[in-house]
């Protein structure tokens, strides 16, 4: 294991730096992006990724200031820490982007995603289905005699698990938000 | 009080309020009502270029001499789009411009109207920023951040796209000091602890070298001027990228002339030798590191740039500095001075010794022999003879830039314009007509190739409308120089539509322009031909026919160290492998 040294961060302070030199594993981070709601915005942030060649996992916008028109863009990447480091400092040269977090660096954090499900079926499949959603505390949001649709919160492993289970029971159609997520504690 | 005006005029004042003296132009259906209003004042010059590419290059060109922001106006649809070459242009090698466009009214945006294209969505990726001013009453703000945009940190081209209705309404006008801009507001001073660090290393550095670039003229004169006094009391020696030159002057005992693909033997052994590398707004270039993994393995290296994100991009450093290189150049000469202007003398001796020895390579010498003109030849006569002037000079792209920029020496920033990051053919003859309205008694060369200069050949128009003696000296080798280099080097001599047939007579076309043309052919006329290009009070096209198959040296070739520079013909065999030929 390569010794651990404190790289100068050019762009934070944050503990990212306290990793070795080169390191060429990627590593799945959650920004959440702090922009001006004009027009446009979510184009430059999405052509900005794009135009440079790094993942988007997921991503997730709302405006979550209505009076001074801000809004929180939460994006899921993957990257070497160079390309994580490479993509905050894009971000932030966006001129309608006021904060660029890395949730994953920057100490705990909560992520969420909820999820719907159109799940079809008769009988014992019907049954099991409404079992596993009380385990997993998933809400029955429409029923008719021969499907349900299940509202599901959680981190995104969660609802990848219910998924997985509802596959065989009849499962038609899934819609995701994609992940939201917020740093624990007092800012 | 808040005075109501139409869009239009809020256009020509908010250009006022900014300082603008000179727009380049085009006019079109949707910018009409702008262009009624540039009719009736007399404090704006309007520059009516022949193709909009132009009007931002020699925007442009007005930027890079004065450092000031640039502005052209173009109309919806193809005016737009042809603006956008410039707007990469400016943004890869961050020059200051705002382009206003004209679109559709609103209310037809969306309906594919005449002459409609999506030009904030097609320019997004080309500039800094840019907005669609949808609506008049926000119309001034937007103008005046936009020229805040371009101007501020690290500086780049804008776009404000103006739908026709936009112009003709009426609204209040918001002056410039009252426009928002406080939410941009880069961070100009660098932080003190990282640069003690770099004092540090200087203080103890055996082999130095300062590697700077753009942002040190970017920055202004001021940056320049602290640049010098640093490399005077420190006496490291100084190398530059094609960008910086100017900012420490060529005849300044220091000076190891241009780093990179085509620098100087000295330049680029130093920076693979050195063991502190300061790099001084340039951003790593791949023109400048080749092999990125075998490039100054023996250095630590500090990185001073305005831009967080040109730090860490491609190389690794030790010591990051984000602020403006005057502001870091100043509080960094303060902290050495104040720990007592200390450097390790000895070992620099010794560094300067070895720079030295490198120097009797002499990399630069060439033979003019024979009755035909060598390209390097043409360029240290046009050198000897202009170099006492008031000179701009401005190059197309290709195999004359590189030779421009070894052969030529410039003494000040904003003297030497030309297309780095994007290397735009075309690039260099509108940009001189935007140098000559800055400069309108400088004297305003264009050192191209004939490919290139053809590409933008029509701005002949422009020059002698406005009667800019600009003069276009062309390296006419009858070859895509540099594509014939590399098919030479990397492609088994396979030149593939590397050649122009059926070029025209320049001297005629330069007639049919009303402008005067030159044709030299014979090294013995060549001076008496410059002295009458530089005499003539007008445009002139300079035709220089050259060695047909130069090639330009040193070169690294791509995929290769600092260290394993070809100097010359001797030196090409086999020595570039199939791997190089992938890169660019």
């Amino acid at each position: 294991m390569a010794a651990l040294k404190i790289k100068k961060g050019s762009t934070s302070h944050s503990a990212y730096n306290l990793r070795p030199d080169f390191s060429d594993v990627e590593e799945r981070h959650t920004l959440a992006v702090v922009v001006d709601n004009e027009p446009g915005v979510l184009a430059r942030v999405v052509g900005l990724f794009s135009g440079r060649g790094y993942n988007i996992e997921s991503l997730t916008v709302a405006e979550v200031d209505h009076t001074g028109h801000q809004s929180r863009i939460t994006i899921v990447t993957t990257g070497t820490p160079q390309v994580i480091e490479q993509i905050k400092a894009q971000l932030g040269r966006i001129v309608p982007v006021h904060d660029v977090h890395d949730l994953t660096v920057e100490g705990p954090s909560v992520e969420r995603e909820l999820g719907l499900f159109k799940v079809a079926g008769e009988g014992e499949k019907r049954v099991e289905a409404m079992r596993m959603a009380e385990i997993f505390r998933a809400n029955v949001v429409d029923t008719t005699l021969d499907s349900f649709v299940f509202e599901i919160t959680g981190a995104p492993e969660k609802i990848d698990a219910f998924a997985e289970l509802m596959r065989p029971l009849g499962l038609q159609e899934v819609a995701r938000t994609g992940v939201a997520a917020l740093s624990r504690g007092k800012l | 009080m808040t005075r109501n005006m139409t869009g239009a005029k809020m256009v020509v004042q908010a250009l006022k309020d900014q300082g603008v003296d000179t727009v380049f132009g085009y006019p079109g259906g949707a910018v009409l009502p702008i262009y009624d209003e540039i009719f009736q004042q007399n404090d704006i010059r309007h520059i009516l270029v022949r193709h909009e590419q132009g009007a931002v290059h020699a925007a442009e060109g007005y930027a890079r001499s004065t450092g000031k922001v640039g502005v052209a106006l173009v109309t919806s649809g193809p005016g737009a789009t042809n603006a956008v070459t410039g707007l990469t242009d400016a943004l890869l090698d961050s020059i200051p411009i705002v382009v206003i466009s004209g679109q559709v009214p609103t209310f037809m945006i969306g309906s594919d109207a005449f002459q409609e294209a999506d030009t904030v969505g097609i320019t997004r990726p080309c500039t800094k920023h840019n907005w669609l001013a949808k609506d008049t009453a926000k119309l001034s703000e937007t103008l005046h951040q936009a020229f805040h945009v371009a101007r501020s940190g690290r500086p780049g081209p804008v776009l404000v796209d103006i739908p026709k209705d936009t112009q003709f309404a009426s609204a209040g006008y918001t002056e410039p000091r009252a426009a928002r801009v406080d939410h941009y507001q880069p961070q100009l001073k660098g932080d003190i602890t990282e640069i003690t660090e770099l004092v540090e290393l200087m203080e103890k550095a055996k082999r130095p070298v300062f590697y700077t670039g753009g942002g040190v003229i970017n920055s202004g004169t001021a940056a320049s001027q602290l640049l010098r006094e640093l490399v005077e009391s420190t006496d490291f020696p100084i190398t530059s990228t094609l960008m910086g030159l100017g900012a420490y002057p060529a005849s300044g005992k220091n000076w190891l002339g241009m780093l990179g693909m085509h620098g100087l033997y000295e330049a680029n052994m130093a920076m693979h030798d050195c063991d502190l590398m300061i790099n001084v707004g340039a951003r790593f270039d791949d023109r400048i590191t080749g092999l990125i993994s075998a490039f100054s393995p023996k250095s630590k290296k500090a990185h001073i740039d305005i831009d967080p994100s040109s730090i860490n991009k491609v190389i690794r450093v030790d010591v990051p500095i984000v602020g403006d290189v005057a502001h870091v150049l100043e509080d960094l000469l303060k902290v050495w001075k104040a720990r007592g202007r200390k450097t390790n003398k000895e070992a620099l001796q010794k560094w300067h010794a070895q720079i030295a020895e490198w120097k009797t390579v002499r990399c630069l010498d060439f033979t003019q022999e024979g009755p035909t003109i060598k390209p390097q030849y043409a360029l240290e006569r046009l050198e000897a003879l202009t170099k006492d002037k008031d000179r701009y000079i401005t190059t197309e792209v290709g195999q004359h830039q590189m030779w421009a920029a070894q052969y030529l020496g410039f003494e000040d920033p904003n003297r030497f314009m030309t297309s780095g990051g994007l290397g735009t053919m075309g690039y260099g003859f509108p940009a001189s007509i935007g140098v000559q309205m800055a400069h309108p008694d400088g004297l305003v060369i264009n050192v191209a190739g004939e490919a290139s200069w053809l590409m933008n050949m029509q701005e002949m128009g422009t020059a002698v409308q406005f009667r800019l003696p600009v003069k276009q000296f062309i390296l006419n080798n009858e070859r895509l120089g540099m594509v014939r280099q590399w098919q030479e080097l990397l492609h088994g001599e396979r030149y593939s539509h590397s050649w122009s047939e059926a070029l025209p007579d320049f001297v005629k076309l330069a007639e049919a322009f009303g402008a005067k043309g030159i044709l030299c052919s014979d090294p013995k006329d060549l001076d008496d031909a410059i002295m009458e290009m530089i005499n003539h009070d007008g445009p002139v096209i300079f035709d220089c026919l050259v060695e047909k198959h130069e090639n330009c040296f040193p070169m690294i070739p791509s995929g290769k160290p600092h260290n394993e520079m070809l100097l010359g013909e001797a030196s090409t065999q086999g020595a570039i492998e199939a791997g190089g030929a992938v890169l660019v």
